[in-house]
C-alpha cells in the first residue's frame, strides 16, 4: 500500500471540508463561532527583566466556557508568550513555534533569543494574512537583555517598554499610561501588572476571573498561576442538592475491568 | 440556524473521587423532526477512555472513525493504550488540521489515567482544548448544562452519587432544550468497572 493511502497527515492545514462547508454557508447555515479568549494580556519591562500578565477567562460568544484557563504560554525556558484571539490559533501557533525553538536549541546549543521567536511567529502569521487570528504579547530575557514585543494577527510587530493586547487592552493601557515609569522594581512591576489586569477584568466584559503573572529575569523565571483571585465565588450553597426520588434507570450494564497484567520477560526461557 | 443545531445534542462529563461520569442524551433529529431516540453519541476508545461528540452527527461519526483508526495505529505501534492526555492532544491536532474547513463537532473526552486519576476535557470545533477540574459540557443544551452543573457539582463524589448528580443535571437541562432529550445514556467509570446506564426521560 502506498504511503499516501494511509491517512496520517504530515502537517499543514487540510482544506478537504471547505467546499462542503462553503456550500452549507451559501444555503444559509450560520458559520460556527470559535472559542475566543476575549482577553486582557499585558507585559512590561522592569529593572531586571520582563513581567507578563493575563486574565483567565475564555468565552464562546456571550458564554464563559472556561473560568480559569491559561493564557501565558511557554515558548522557551527564558521566553513566554501571552495569547489573545481565537483560542485554538494562539495555542497552536505558540506550541508550534515553541517546538521549533527547542529544535533550534538542540541544533545550536545556545539559549533561544526573543527575536528568533518573534520572527518565527510573525512569519507564520503574515503568511496566513490574518486568517490565523492570534494577537500575542511576547516577552523574554536573552543574552542581549530583556525584550517585549506585541504581534498582531496580520504579522506586524511592535517593540515596546510596556504593552497590552486583547479586548481589555484599553482598560489595561490606561493604568500603564498613568503609572508606568522606567526602572520599576520587581514588586512594583508585579503590582502594576496586576492592577492593569484587574482593570481589564472589571471594565471589560470579555475578561474576567483571576490574574496570572509570569516574571522572567536573567537565568530565572517565576510563573505565578492565579496570583490574585479578585472575584471569588460567593454563591456556594451550604446545603447539598438532594433528590427525593432516584433517577429512573431503564437498563444497567456492568463491564468489569480486568487488572493490567505485568508481563515479566523471562530471559532465555524460549531459547534452546 | 447554526449547523451545530441541526441534529441536537447534550453532552456532559464530570469528575468524582477516582472516577468519572460521561453522559449524553439519546435524540437524533433533523432540525425539529426526531429521527431516532436511541442514538449513541458517546464512544468507548479503550477500557477507561471515552469520547462524546456533539454537533453534526455525520461529522461526529466520520471523526470517530478517524480517531479510532489513529488510536489502533498507536496501539499496534506502541503496544499500549493511549493516555487520556495524549488522546486529547490527538483529537485537538486532528481538529486543528481542518482550521479553515472544520468538522462541525465539539468533542468531550473523559478517561482514567494509569494512576486512576480522572481526566476530562472539551474542545471547540477547531481543537482549542479546555481542561477542567470539575465538569465539562457541550451541545445544544450546553447553556442549561453549565447552570445545572455549576449548582450541583461538588468535589470528591463517589461513583453512585456522581451518577445521580450527572443524571439529574442532564435530565433537567435537556428539558429546557427542544433539540435534545429522549432519555439519557450515562457511563460511570471507576478503576474496577464501567457501569453503563440508560435513563428514562421525558419523551417530548
Amino acid at each position: 500500500m502506498s504511503q499516501a493511502a494511509i491517512d496520517v497527515p504530515k502537517g499543514g492545514f487540510s482544506f478537504d471540508l471547505c467546499r462542503r462547508n462553503d456550500m452549507l454557508a451559501k444555503k444559509g447555515v450560520q458559520q460556527p463561532s470559535y472559542r475566543k479568549t476575549g482577553t486582557t494580556i499585558v507585559g512590561l519591562i522592569f529593572q531586571d527583566g520582563v513581567i507578563l500578565g493575563a486574565d483567565t477567562r475564555a468565552t464562546e460568544g456571550p458564554i464563559v466556557c472556561d473560568k480559569n484557563c491559561e493564557k501565558i504560554h511557554y515558548m522557551a525556558p527564558n521566553i513566554y508568550c501571552c495569547g489573545a484571539g481565537t483560542a485554538a490559533d494562539t495555542e497552536a501557533v505558540t506550541d508550534m513555534v515553541s517546538s521549533q525553538l527547542q529544535l533550534h536549541r538542540y541544533h545550536t546549543g545556545r539559549e533561544s533569543r526573543v527575536v528568533t521567536a518573534l520572527t518565527l511567529l510573525k512569519k507564520h502569521l503574515f503568511s496566513y494574512q490574518g486568517h490565523v487570528s492570534a494577537a500575542l504579547v511576547l516577552g523574554g530575557v536573552d543574552v542581549t537583555g530583556p525584550h517585549l514585543h506585541t504581534i498582531y494577527p496580520h504579522g506586524s510587530t511592535d517593540t515596546l517598554p510596556f504593552a497590552t493586547m486583547g479586548s481589555g487592552s484599553l482598560a489595561a493601557m490606561s493604568i500603564f499610561e498613568s503609572k508606568y515609569k522606567e526602572g520599576l522594581t520587581r514588586d512594583e512591576g508585579i503590582k502594576l501588572v496586576t492592577e492593569a489586569i484587574c482593570s481589564g477584568i472589571f471594565n471589560d466584559l470579555g475578561s474576567g476571573s483571576n490574574v496570572d503573572v509570569c516574571v522572567i529575569t536573567k537565568g530565572h523565571k517565576e510563573y505565578l498561576r492565579n496570583h490574585l483571585s479578585p472575584t471569588p465565588r460567593t454563591y456556594v450553597s451550604a446545603k447539598d442538592y438532594t433528590f427525593s426520588k432516584k433517577t429512573e434507570v431503564l437498563l444497567t450494564k456492568i463491564i468489569p475491568l480486568t487488572e493490567k497484567v505485568e508481563v515479566i520477560e523471562a530471559g532465555d526461557a524460549m531459547e534452546e | 440556524m447554526s449547523i451545530f443545531e441541526y441534529n441536537g445534542s447534550a453532552l456532559i462529563a464530570m469528575v468524582g473521587k477516582n472516577c468519572f461520569a460521561i453522559a449524553s442524551d439519546r435524540r437524533l433529529g433533523v432540525q425539529l423532526q426526531t429521527v431516532a431516540t436511541d442514538f449513541k453519541r458517546i464512544n468507548q476508545v479503550h477500557d477507561r477512555l471515552f469520547i462524546g461528540l456533539s454537533g453534526l452527527a455525520t461529522d461526529a461519526q466520520t471523526l470517530y472513525q478517524r480517531l479510532m483508526f489513529r488510536h489502533k495505529l498507536y496501539q499496534l505501534r506502541e503496544e499500549r493504550d493511549m493516555k487520556p492526555e495524549t488522546f486529547a492532544s490527538l483529537v485537538s491536532a486532528i481538529l486543528y488540521e481542518k482550521r479553515f474547513g472544520p468538522y462541525f463537532c465539539q468533542p468531550v473526552i473523559a478517561g482514567l489515567s494509569d494512576e486512576d486519576r480522572p481526566f476530562i476535557c472539551t474542545m471547540d470545533s477547531i481543537g482549542a482544548k479546555e481542561l477542567a477540574k470539575d465538569f465539562v459540557v457541550a451541545g445544544t443544551a450546553s447553556e442549561s448544562l453549565y447552570g445545572a452543573c455549576e449548582a450541583m457539582f461538588k468535589p470528591d463524589m463517589e461513583a453512585e452519587e456522581l451518577f445521580e448528580i450527572v443524571s439529574q443535571a442532564l435530565l433537567s437541562s435537556v428539558d429546557r432544550d427542544c433539540l435534545s432529550g429522549w432519555g439519557g445514556h450515562v457511563f460511570v467509570v471507576t478503576p474496577t468497572e464501567v457501569k453503563e446506564r440508560i435513563l428514562k426521560g421525558r419523551m417530548d
